[in-house]
């Protein structure tokens, strides 16, 4: 008999409501998905329709107000901040859309940094950023501080940052917002590439449409409420 | 943690508004520090030197040393009191010194002693010898030089030195009893004292003599003529000491204070700026107490190289100021400095704690 690898993502009927006074404000409304262990989902929707809401409560950063989360077997819905840190530490790569480098650090050390972060074994910690520096085309720009690097290299550092933890899911803000079209282009192939290298899960978050072919599957959000249909 | 120490070193612009305070901060508290040592030293050293833990007034003088006479019978009461070692007469006279190719005159304190203090060698063989405080230095006074000291211009001559032992801010000389007596009869013909006549006894006791019983027991000897008190609490007693005391200290105090809220206000506004950062590397798994290791490391760090930079500066304050300014950097007073910086800085950078945990990772990706 075969070994099954659990979904990377399990979401069962998530929803996430925001009080503001008497008001109540639904940002997802009974959300269920499964991404499986080496697929790439895109997420689209209008501003306001959830998405970010709904990637932030995949990865951890956000709890739900209902509904189950399960993460590579782990089931984070109930799980307290401090657990939440450690299971994002351990588990998820992000790749933010304003690309949120520490502006101080080498691009090898904005990668070593998250290393940094959960102690891990220094020698390992440092092949594993010059390999993934290596791989996004980054040595020779290892030792350059972001301010001196181009648009389209700190959106690879960001990315390389994503992997360092070897996560099981990865999830990417917006990628291309800042980008023109050939240079978002050029970094969707580089973020599928090494996704697909490393039979990661990915979802990627966009409102640019043009983008979506880069995914197995697109999904769409509108007024929190995610449509699974497949857009090809 | 390597964080913490590389934005430092790479961004130290950033926290250079904190470290100028600090600097500055610690070079006041230094010479705060300083001064209160210099003046405390040069109003008590004298007394604190005395071999003697129990110093014996008149009672009617009030811990006055100027105005204490304690005749020859009243010292013989004083010798056949148990737990009495040793008892030594000791008297001084306040006046100014012409010193040889100055034009200001030296204020000393020119002192008669039978016991010799800490660091003083016995008295010297002959009258009109003296040792000189070192602080006289600063009057050019050199060692071999004839002082004529009071209006009558008695001369003295220096015969080497010791530290520590001014009184009342005047320069120390140590001399014989007999120089003492002659001195102050000649500056003061109408405080002449006969033989046997001292301002104040200096008294040695016994090897595990309780000081409380010995002193009431001379007091109780001399029918009530002396007042005996410890050497530390004659100290205290000079007049003036404890409120300069007390004053700078709570000067210091407030410094350390502003100091603490100087690294507090700056580490708010950095947390506030760093909001976002923050949130980012909490999202990729940063604790708040790791990140809160990380403000509590730079505001260490930052208070140690102000203290540094701020020792240099009090150093070179210490340089350019005159000489009788009573300005004194001792080691004990830095390292208390340092650890008080460290301590108000890593107080001062708590405050961010609340912000730093506060902060919502969620907040990297919306």
């Amino acid at each position: 008999m075969g070994h099954h690898r659990a979904a990377a993502l399990k979401l069962e009927n998530v929803r996430k409501v925001y009080r503001s006074g008497d008001a109540e404000i639904v940002a997802v409304d009974q959300a269920s998905l499964e991404v499986g262990p080496a697929e790439i989902v895109a997420l689209v929707g209008p501003s306001g329709s959830g998405k970010t809401t709904l990637l932030s409560i995949s990865g951890g950063l956000l709890s739900p107000s209902e509904g189950r989360v399960v993460v590579a077997g782990d089931d984070i819905s109930d799980y307290d901040p401090k657990r939440l840190t450690k299971f994002r530490r351990e588990n998820v790569g992000f790749v933010f859309q304003s690309v949120n480098l520490v502006p101080f650090l080498t691009a090898r050390e904005n990668l070593l940094v998250v290393a940094d972060f959960s102690r891990r074994d220094k020698k390992k910690s440092k092949a594993r950023a010059d390999q993934l520096l290596a791989e996004l085309g980054l040595e020779k720009r290892a030792a350059n501080l972001p301010a001196q690097l181009s648009g389209g290299e700190r959106q690879r550092v960001a990315v390389g940052r994503a992997f360092m933890n070897e996560p099981d899911l990865v999830l990417i803000d917006e990628p291309t917002s800042a980008l023109d079209t050939k240079l978002g282009e050029q970094v969707m192939e580089l973020i599928v590439t090494e996704v697909r290298a490393r039979a990661t899960a990915a979802v990627i978050v966009t409102h640019d449409t043009r983008m979506t072919h880069y995914a197995d599957r697109t999904l769409t959000i509108v007024d929190g409420i995610l449509d699974d249909a497949t857009i090809l | 943690m390597k964080l913490a120490l590389l934005e430092l070193r790479r961004r130290p612009w950033r926290f250079a508004p904190a470290v100028v305070a600090l600097v500055l901060l610690t070079g006041l508290l230094l010479t705060l520090g300083g001064l209160l040592d210099g003046l405390y030293n040069g109003f008590t050293g004298a007394l604190r030197a005395q071999p003697g833990a129990l110093l014996t007034y008149a009672t009617d003088a009030k811990l006055s040393m100027v105005r204490s006479r304690i005749d020859a019978a009243t010292t013989a009461q004083v010798e056949r009191v148990p737990g009495v070692e040793q008892v030594g007469g000791l008297g001084t006279v306040l006046l100014g010194a012409t010193v040889p190719g100055q034009t200001t005159e030296a204020s000393v304190a020119l002192f008669g002693y039978q016991l010799a203090p800490h660091g003083v060698p016995a008295p010297p063989e002959k009258t009109g010898q003296v040792y000189a405080d070192t602080s006289l230095r600063a009057y050019g006074v050199t060692e071999g030089q004839t002082l004529l000291l009071g209006p009558k211009r008695y001369p003295v001559s220096v015969v080497g030195w010791v530290s520590d032992t001014d009184f009342l801010l005047q320069g120390g000389l140590w001399g014989t009893v007999d120089t003492w007596r002659e001195v102050l009869g000649s500056a003061r013909p109408d405080q002449v004292l006969a033989h046997g006549t001292y301002q104040v006894l200096t008294i040695s006791t016994a090897a595990g003599a309780n000081l409380a019983r010995v002193a009431a027991a001379i007091d109780a000897a001399t029918g009530g003529k002396t007042r005996t008190v410890t050497r530390s609490f004659a100290v205290d007693s000079l007049p003036g000491i404890a409120q300069q005391r007390s004053t700078f200290n709570a000067i210091i105090d407030t410094t350390f204070f502003v100091a603490a809220l100087v690294v507090a206000l700056f580490f708010i506004l950095l947390t506030i700026e760093r909001v976002g950062m923050y949130a980012v590397f909490k999202a990729v798994g940063a604790s708040s107490g790791q990140l809160f290791g990380h403000v509590v490391l730079q505001a260490v760090v930052i208070a140690v190289v102000s203290f540094v930079v701020g020792a240099l500066l009090a150093v070179a304050v210490s340089r350019v100021i005159p000489p009788q300014v009573p300005l004194q950097l001792s080691a004990g007073r830095a390292r208390e400095v340092a650890a008080g910086l460290v301590i108000m800085s890593t107080l001062g950078s708590a405050v961010s704690l609340r912000r730093v945990v506060r902060i919502d990772p969620a907040t990297a990706i919306s």
